[in-house]
């Protein structure tokens, strides 16, 4: 922070708190719970907000000069790379479906964390946590827009980007994204803090941005590769909030920690079948791969993510409730998620595709217990329908899950031959899961979960009834450009063409 | 990878975002269109939040203002992320040499008691009141509609920090942190704090986002900052050779300067929309000023003693006319 010069010699915990917290007073117009309405329904304990530690001390004029830094080195870097055909320089345009899945899907929860952290930024009653949410809040709508504007030149060029703002609300698998968001903003706040600023941020995160910007490294996309560092040291504060809240909530009552706990088992599962996209994109989406999402998980996950729980330990705090079910996943859902991607992507706003013999090879290497046993066969099967010119496009209707509302193609804990299927009953209506951790999450809040917008039914209501061109309109969708196999496709055309031009001298 | 590109001129496929061409036709958008129009979600909102659940996630019916599109509250500024914190961090280089200025010449010792006295007892308290705006602007980011209204209003509430810090280091500049606490009692304590402290608490019991939006931009910053920043500092200050205060709240003048032209510009806009609305804006401008204006006469007194009424009854004057344009009449 920039204060200079105060008589007495302030200590910069002293001065911060001066600058911040000291301007806080107890309301005497107003009940403090009339002017913080939201702090007790969740039957969380705060005694003191005072033992608030600040995670990071910034004051504004800091905070404005650092980050505007930032901002003109970044957008130094993405006017360059627009100039330049920057998109050339990409391995493969098979790259841009991970792209396209992020701004459909990822960039709405950026903006759907900055909505959340201005709302607990102003319904915490302590300046401490206020300000540090408002921060969060501040450089969430950034990362938003910075996202926007890296992928802006993308969408000029190659089909699947142009209706992200459409497709989030719309389309079937953003719906897996954005219920994750209105599910912790729909929550109080404090519920709200765990699920994003902790299990998000400071659990998952590293397990979505690191292999996310080492893959765009790998793959020449500049744009990404800027937007991932520019927002490194926002993140890395946002982790230390996220560190912070647990630790505090947790130090303030014994009462709480059943209540978090049961937070951690919930968002843990909530956040990992999120991931579930990510493992496919490292996987399968990645023309040349950085690490199979078998080695991120075992570096980000079972690691740090050990040794995290080793230090949550002493407020007894125990490792998230799906983390078994979590580890028995990790060999098999990247090729049950890309198979189902493939089977409906005349459903998708990016393509998918069959992988090639040398990817084939190379899954065969990271994953020896599962690929050529249990997937490969599947693969070689499609690849034969395909090549007999009768594709293989599943029509039916994915079952969708209620809680985490991915399709339901994910295999028993214990017996990868036997898909997961869980059913509850809830006032004479059924209902379906993926898994015994969506279950539980209905379980415990089924007045919240039946309000599930699944966009299955949709198809069968005004205006679409059942039309699957009506539904492509409704979605934005266009058919044959942004759908589909990449193989033929428009993107491979153009990006096959254009690169030919660039690097060659007819 | 990296490999030899030749300039090659290729032809895009399309110009800007489906979302955007709707909106503004099929030509390339700015960035301030692109961060800002439509990435709030609109449809399908899945679950009712559970600390209100007579309302969705995001819901137009938290005001009693009506818009056919929230979209149509334009920052005139433009103000995306990076055009707001490049601004800003122009802002703070000045105020930041201003300080430095002040302090490296000693500017600060030199100033007369009874000037030095009043900076304190005027400026010191108004940085909880800057708080309480942070907070307000921060709801109504939050609960409000539209990214193009919201976002600005995230921005405001940390200026509004901003300037909260800017008066505590003056407060510690010319008096220490006696002069923190001495202004802290005045807040909680003084009668002459009361009645704006009040208005204040009565903002953050406020939960309709306009209703707020009018209370604390307009109504009480429209009269705050031009009687506070402008009267008492540039003017009746500097005239007493205590001009060095003036440098220590450039900031917040410049900055008044800049946001009412956006606060002026929303309030057009909802004005525009709909007689009912116009009729809902008249009252709660009405209302809010009138009170800001009663509670600032203590505040103003401490400086310009007799001469505060007046000083609050032509500023009123001027706040009418500068409301009339956006086509509101009190
Ligand atoms: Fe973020
Ligand atoms: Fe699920």
């Amino acid at each position: 922070m920039d204060m200079k010069v105060t008589k007495k010699k302030l200590g910069l915990k002293d001065k911060y708190k001066l600058m911040t917290r000291d301007l806080g007073w107890e309301p005497s117009y107003h009940s403090k719970d009339e002017l913080y309405p939201y702090m007790n329904y969740e039957g969380i304990k705060i005694h003191d907000w005072d033992k608030w530690e600040d995670p990071f001390r910034l004051t504004m004029d800091a905070y404005w000069k650092y980050q505007a830094e930032k901002e003109r080195k970044f957008y130094a870097i993405i006017d360059a790379h627009a100039q330049n055909n920057g998109h050339l320089n990409l391995t493969d345009a098979r790259y841009l479906s991970a792209l396209k899945i992020f701004l459909q899907a990822i960039s709405p929860g950026e903006y759907a964390a900055h909505r959340g952290f201005a709302r607990v930024g102003r319904e915490f009653p302590g300046v401490g946590p206020q300000v540090a949410c408002q921060m969060q809040a501040i450089d969430e709508i950034r990362h938003a827009q910075t996202q926007i504007h890296a992928m802006s030149n993308y969408n000029r060029y190659y089909n699947g980007f142009h209706a992200f703002a459409d497709q989030r609300d719309r389309i079937w698998y953003t719906s897996v994204a954005r219920s994750f968001f209105d599910d912790a903003m729909s929550a109080g706040p404090f519920e709200f803090m765990i699920a994003i600023g902790f299990s998000f941020e400071y659990v998952l995160t590293n397990l979505l941005f690191v292999p996310f910007m080492s893959g765009a490294a790998y793959n020449g996309d500049m744009a990404t590769v800027t937007f991932g560092f520019s927002a490194q040291s926002d993140e890395a504060r946002h982790m230390t909030l996220g560190l912070e809240v647990i630790k505090f909530i947790l130090e303030q009552d014994p009462d709480n920690l059943p209540i978090v706990q049961n937070w951690i088992d919930k968002w843990f599962w909530r956040g990992f079948r999120v991931l579930g996209l990510v493992s496919t994109m490292m996987d399968y989406m990645l023309p040349k791969r950085v690490m199979s999402w078998r080695e991120a998980w075992d570096i980000y996950g079972v690691e740090n993510g050990g040794a995290l729980f080793k230090d949550l330990a002493r407020y007894g705090i125990k490792p998230p409730k799906g983390w078994d079910d979590a580890e028995k996943a990790i060999d098999h859902m990247s090729h049950q998620f890309m198979l189902g991607l493939y089977q409906w992507s005349f459903g998708t706003a990016f393509h998918a595709w069959i992988p090639s013999d040398d990817d084939m090879r190379w899954l065969s290497a990271k994953y020896p217990d599962t690929f050529d046993q249990y997937y490969r066969p599947r693969w070689e099967h499609i690849k034969k329908l395909a090549a007999a010119g009768t594709p293989f496009k599943n029509y039916g209707l994915a079952k969708l899950c209620q809680t985490c509302q991915l399709p339901t193609v994910f295999t028993e804990p214990d017996d990868p031959t036997l898909t997961c299927h869980r059913e509850t009953v809830y006032k004479g209506e059924k209902y379906h899961f993926c898994s015994d951790g969506c279950q539980h999450i209905f379980e415990n809040e089924p007045e919240k979960y039946i309000q599930a917008w699944l966009p299955m039914p949709q198809l069968f209501q005004d205006p679409v009834n059942g039309d699957l061109g009506e539904w492509m309109k409704w979605v934005s969708l266009l058919d044959g450009k942004d759908n589909g196999d990449y193989a033929g496709s428009e993107d491979q055309k153009n990006f096959e063409a254009w690169r030919g031009l660039a690097t060659t001298n007819q | 990878m990296q490999i030899d590109l030749r300039t090659v001129a290729i032809q895009p496929q399309r110009q800007a975002f489906d979302h955007l061409v709707r909106r503004f036709g099929d030509k390339a958008a700015s960035r301030y269109q692109e961060g800002s129009y439509d990435i709030q979600a609109a449809e399908n909102l899945h679950y009712r939040p559970t600390w209100d659940p007579d309302h969705q996630l995001y819901d137009a019916s938290l005001t009693r203002i009506v818009m056919a599109d929230w979209y149509a509250l334009k920052d005139p500024r433009q103000f995306y992320y990076s055009t707001y914190t490049l601004t800003r961090a122009r802002q703070q280089e000045t105020a930041e040499a201003n300080f430095s200025f002040v302090e490296s010449r000693g500017l600060a010792d030199m100033l007369p008691d009874a000037q030095r006295a009043v900076a304190l007892n005027v400026l010191v308290p108004l940085r909880h009141a800057a708080w309480g705006a942070n907070q307000n602007n921060t709801t109504v980011c939050g609960y409000g509609y539209g990214v193009v209204f919201t976002q600005p209003c995230m921005y405001h509430a940390m200026d509004n920090l901003g300037v909260a810090q800017y008066l505590s280091r003056l407060g510690l500049l010319l008096g220490d942190t006696e002069a923190l606490d001495a202004g802290k009692k005045a807040w909680m304590d003084d009668a002459t704090w009361q009645p704006l402290r009040r208005y204040v608490e009565d903002c953050l019991a406020c939960r309709d986002p306009f209703e707020l939006f009018v209370a604390q931009n307009l109504a009480l910053d429209g009269l705050l900052y031009p009687l506070v920043y402008e009267r008492i500092v540039d003017q009746h200050l500097s005239a007493q050779g205590a001009s060095a205060v003036a440098m220590l709240t450039q900031f917040m003048s410049d900055w008044f300067d800049e946001t009412r032209k956006w606060v002026d510009a929303v309030i057009k806009v909802a004005a525009a929309e709909s007689e009912a609305n116009r009729a809902v804006l008249t009252e709660w401008i009405r209302q809010w000023s009138a009170r800001a204006a009663s509670a600032m006469v203590p505040v103003v007194e401490l400086a310009l003693g007799s001469g505060a009424d007046e000083a609050v009854g032509e500023q009123l004057e001027a706040f009418k006319a500068r409301v009339l344009k956006t086509g509101i009449t009190l």
